[in-house]
């Protein structure tokens, strides 16, 4: 087995600014897009995902601004997710450099949309984000539902059948977050993380609640999860993405080094 | 000096284009589908994204086809294939149900078994995707300065099986399978991972193609 797994530093981004949101409250501005970029990819980041979090449609021009200013120097691959809804959309960030796009929402509201897309750009540049929250009693057997309106509203969608059906539909990659770890610091819910990945062919990132590097690698043991993402502890130089990859490499994970 | 991508309507040509501008800055970087300013190019690329039905398809309707099967031919111009580029290059691929491809080289495309298990007994994950190590089976040019073993990036679920061994320039082994990831002969390289993404390994790799002289 020689393909590494992988650490993807996640930043949420405003009108082509940085900004990190804690349980999607709070938010902190750190810094300039480009110039984190540039010191991930130093770092030796495997990929980086950007979040647009941008409320105003007319400011969105901001985000393929900034990915194209990143495009031209970093040259890893690129993620952009937030708000994703048209193939119109899916377009303009590909152009502007985006290597994939992750859609949240508007799978959600409108499955088709997945499956036209990944039959228009390919499955390799659609992430679907599974945003999942768990709704069975302690003791009960786990099951996990996805939440939309960053964990507030409810679907009834059981999340692992959810999954399945995404790939089915032409997703070539899964963001799985749960959305009761996410901005804990408690760790993924590796639960979740295993389920999806044990019933998916496609790739899983773990997402949601990494508070330490032991985090990082239970995603991938325990998780069964192909790449690990994180922002806080990264975004504040507590830990570098070398660091990180040090950490789970001694505990036998195949990382790039 | 110009070095046209072939812009056949399929793939993130824009990456490819800022990566080859940022190690070679006094190239002009074209992203073309005019058969005279492709001609006139002294080096060319051929990318591809997507499924590979979709690939020739489009290379068929944008009229290129003979034109990449001429430049093909000719052997004297680099030409450098990336990911689906590489593919259309084999005889035929068992994608969509089977499509002719340009016949370049001998061999075949084919896709990952999605139930192998590694060693820990997790599933391999189809599409491939991520970091993995390229091992070189012949020497190259193209190599110059990359160490066997070297990690590129790559996002795919069918890979190529060139038929002759000299026409395998580097390979992986995944989910059971050894996969051709560098394939080539006379003036062409190709290859199935994203130079223009795998960071300092990949722009060392366009930097050769950008100086080869084959």
């Amino acid at each position: 087995m020689t393909l590494a797994k992988r650490i993807i530093p996640c930043l949420d981004v405003d009108r082509g600014r940085v900004v990190k949101g804690v349980n999607f409250l709070g938010i902190r501005d750190a810094g300039d897009p480009v110039e984190v970029a540039r010191r991930y990819n130093e770092q030796n980041a495997d990929e980086i995902t950007f979040l647009d979090i941008t409320a105003s449609h007319e400011a969105r021009g901001t985000t393929l601004d900034m990915v194209s200013r990143i495009a031209g120097e970093v040259f890893i691959p690129l993620t952009v997710g937030g708000g994703i809804r048209s193939c119109e959309n899916i377009r303009a960030l590909l152009n502007a450099g985006a290597d994939k796009v992750s859609i949240n929402t508007a799978a959600v509201t409108n499955p088709d949309f997945v499956y036209e897309a990944s039959q228009r750009f390919g499955s390799q540049c659609i992430v679907v984000a599974i945003d999942a929250k768990r709704v069975s009693e302690d003791g009960d057997t786990p099951r996990w539902e996805i939440f939309t309106h960053g964990g507030r509203r409810s679907t009834g969608l059981d999340a692992v059948a959810w999954s399945r059906k995404m790939v089915e539909y032409g997703a070539g990659e899964l963001l799985v977050t749960s959305m009761d770890r996410d901005g804990t610091r408690e760790g993924f819910d590796l639960g979740v993380t295993r389920a999806i990945s044990d019933a998916v062919s496609v790739p899983v990132i773990a997402s949601g609640g990494v508070g330490n590097l032991d985090h990082l690698a239970a995603g991938v043991k325990e998780g069964g999860a192909d790449a690990v993402l994180a922002a806080s502890i990264f975004h504040f130089g507590e830990y570098t993405i070398e660091q990180a990859k040090q950490h789970m490499a001694a505990q036998g994970i195949e990382m790039r080094l | 000096m110009t070095i046209a991508i072939i812009d056949y309507g399929m793939g993130n040509l824009h990456s490819v284009a800022k990566a080859i501008e940022h190690v070679s800055p006094d190239e002009r970087v074209t992203i073309t589908r005019d058969a005279r300013a492709i001609k006139g190019a002294s080096r060319v690329v051929l990318p591809g994204q997507g499924a590979i039905r979709d690939c020739m398809g489009e290379l068929e309707r944008t009229e290129l086809t003979g034109l990449v099967k001429e430049l093909l031919a000719d052997a004297s111009k680099p030409l450098l294939g990336i990911c689906v580029g590489q593919q259309m290059l084999m005889d035929k691929s068992e994608e969509n149900g089977g499509v002719r491809c340009l016949g370049y080289l001998p061999g075949r495309v084919t896709r990952f078994d999605d139930t192998a298990l590694d060693e820990q007994g997790q599933r391999l994950k189809v599409p491939h995707m991520g970091w993995n190590r390229v091992h070189q089976h012949h020497m190259h040019p193209l190599w110059e300065g990359i160490p066997t073993g070297e990690r590129f990036y790559f996002v795919h679920s069918y890979f190529v099986q060139a038929d002759d061994d000299a026409h395998a320039l580097g390979y992986i082994d995944y989910a059971g399978s050894r996969a051709h990831v560098a394939t080539g002969r006379d003036a062409v390289f190709a290859v199935q991972f994203h130079p223009e993404k795998s960071a300092d390994a990949g722009l060392r790799l366009l930097a050769n193609f950008v100086a080869w002289s084959p």
